[in-house]
């Protein structure tokens, strides 16, 4: 078994991964989506490397050619990129509004905010209100 | 790839924003080498145009360095390698690269590149199957489009106020770039005329709707970039734009609404005139255009939205 043949697929892979790896591992939103349009990229290579026939051309039918590339994944992939870019564009929104309500945009920093408002609201909501010090030596640390 | 590792250990978002549309122009030539030359299209003008300068908007609004994790990466590194293994393990049974009796190959595809010539009559393949075969799919894409386009103006919104009080005074920020803004006049009209030549001859070359949408909606933009909002808003009014995006679904849907009203299927041109080749020509080109009208449109609208969220934070404070 000829194992070379399937290169198309480890890069596809390692270009997967990579993706993934900015997704999980960096905590800036912008760069989650920049990770996340990596990982989209690799879906797309993965659909346009299985049309590829050997040896054929574009498909666009003329009498000089017999054998083309199959134009399903094509189609499938040309609008999947440009739903890609408005979903994005609906991040980048939902980014813009993240900043606008946290003033930050990487993910411990709002997971500290939040855990600070829920803490407060549950001292309130034992009619603990003064002892607010409690949570503001959580912040310090 | 290199691009895309150089991507993972940049912190200045500014550069990986670049990054990434150098790397989408790389993808594009790529999709080019495997004979996609309709998607090499829309990768080239989405992701290394509209994408990068939506990422510069919003990089406008937000800091431009990235903090430091806390964390090592080392959990999330074997996780990654982990799934790696599993998926290059499953890769093993696939079929080789280029071989042309996949399984891939043999469902409908031959049909479409045996018979499409004879029952739609384009020698684009990809048009006839995105427009014809598949016109239900693509009526999908385009609502998912005007959806993603809604959801940014419900989240991005500018009260009228705003808008009032910035329309009479927002230079555009790059009002002293006077090379770029006179060569920027020259490139417009062929921009805009290279935009209408995609939509048109998307039957017989690489082109279509999508990319047509897309390189117009390039053109404005870049029109708003260097000669400000107030100005853009003289050429194209905003609403204008907004009912623009539910025109081109309604144009499309339209069309299928027609074809039933003639005693077709939804979507089925082939009624549309006498012979079902001219209907099929007729039908692709109303809804190309329709496609075209929502995508620029959408496009258009998200860029509005992004700047006037800047023109917000700088007269608001």
């Amino acid at each position: 078994m000829n194992i070379i043949g399937l290169y198309n697929y480890w890069i596809v892979v390692v270009l997967m991964l990579i993706g993934f790896f900015i997704v999980i591992a960096h905590e800036n939103l912008i760069k989650k989506l920049v990770g996340l349009s990596i990982f989209q990229t690799s879906v797309f290579f993965l659909y346009i490397s299985m049309g590829k026939v050997a040896g054929a051309t574009a498909p666009i039918l003329d009498e000089n050619y017999q054998l083309y590339s199959n134009p399903l994944p094509h189609v499938l992939i040309l609008t999947a990129i440009v739903v890609g870019i408005a979903t994005t564009a609906m991040g980048l929104a939902l980014v813009v509004r993240i900043y606008e309500a946290y003033g930050s945009i990487e993910e411990s920093d709002i997971q500290v905010q939040d855990n600070n408002d829920r803490l407060e609201d549950y001292l309130e909501a034992y009619g603990r209100k003064n002892d607010t010090h409690l949570f503001n030596q959580d912040k310090d640390e | 790839m290199v691009t895309a590792i150089a991507i993972a250990r940049m912190s200045d978002l500014f550069a990986v924003v670049m990054l990434s549309g150098i790397y989408s122009l790389l993808s594009a030539s790529l999709f080019l080498d495997l004979d996609a030359v309709d998607v090499a299209f829309t990768e080239a003008s989405v992701g290394a145009g509209i994408s990068t300068l939506l990422f510069l908007a919003t990089l406008k609004l937000v800091p431009r360095y990235e903090k430091k994790s806390r964390y090592k990466p080392t959990l999330a590194l074997g996780v990654v390698i982990a799934t790696g293994a599993l998926l290059i393990y499953g890769t093993l049974d696939m079929p080789h690269f280029g071989e042309a009796d996949a399984p891939v190959h043999q469902h409908v595809a031959p049909r479409y590149l045996n018979d499409s010539m004879n029952e739609v009559g384009i020698p684009n393949v990809v048009t006839s199957v995105l427009a014809s075969y598949r016109g239900y799919d693509t009526l999908g894409e385009t609502l998912v489009v005007f959806t993603a386009g809604i959801g940014v103006l419900s989240l991005l919104m500018v009260s009228r106020r705003t808008k009032e009080k910035a329309l009479q005074k927002v230079p555009a920020d790059m009002q002293n770039q006077i090379i770029l803004r006179v060569v920027a006049k020259m490139m417009l009209p062929l921009i805009l005329i290279f935009a209408l030549y995609v939509q048109f001859h998307g039957d017989y070359g690489p082109g279509g709707g999508f990319q047509a949408g897309v390189i117009f909606a390039a053109g404005i933009i870049l029109y708003t970039m260097l000669f400000g909002l107030s100005l853009t808003q003289k050429v194209i009014k905003t609403e204008v734009v907004e009912r623009l995006t539910a025109f081109g679904v309604l144009l499309y849907a339209g069309v299928g609404i027609a074809c039933m009203l003639l005693g077709g299927n939804f979507l089925d041109y082939n009624v549309l005139r006498h012979d079902p080749v001219h209907g099929q020509h007729l039908g692709i080109l109303l809804v190309e255009l329709g496609v075209g009208i929502t995508v620029a449109a959408v496009m258009v609208t998200l860029f509005f939205k992004f700047t006037w969220r800047t023109v917000k934070h700088k007269y608001n404070q």
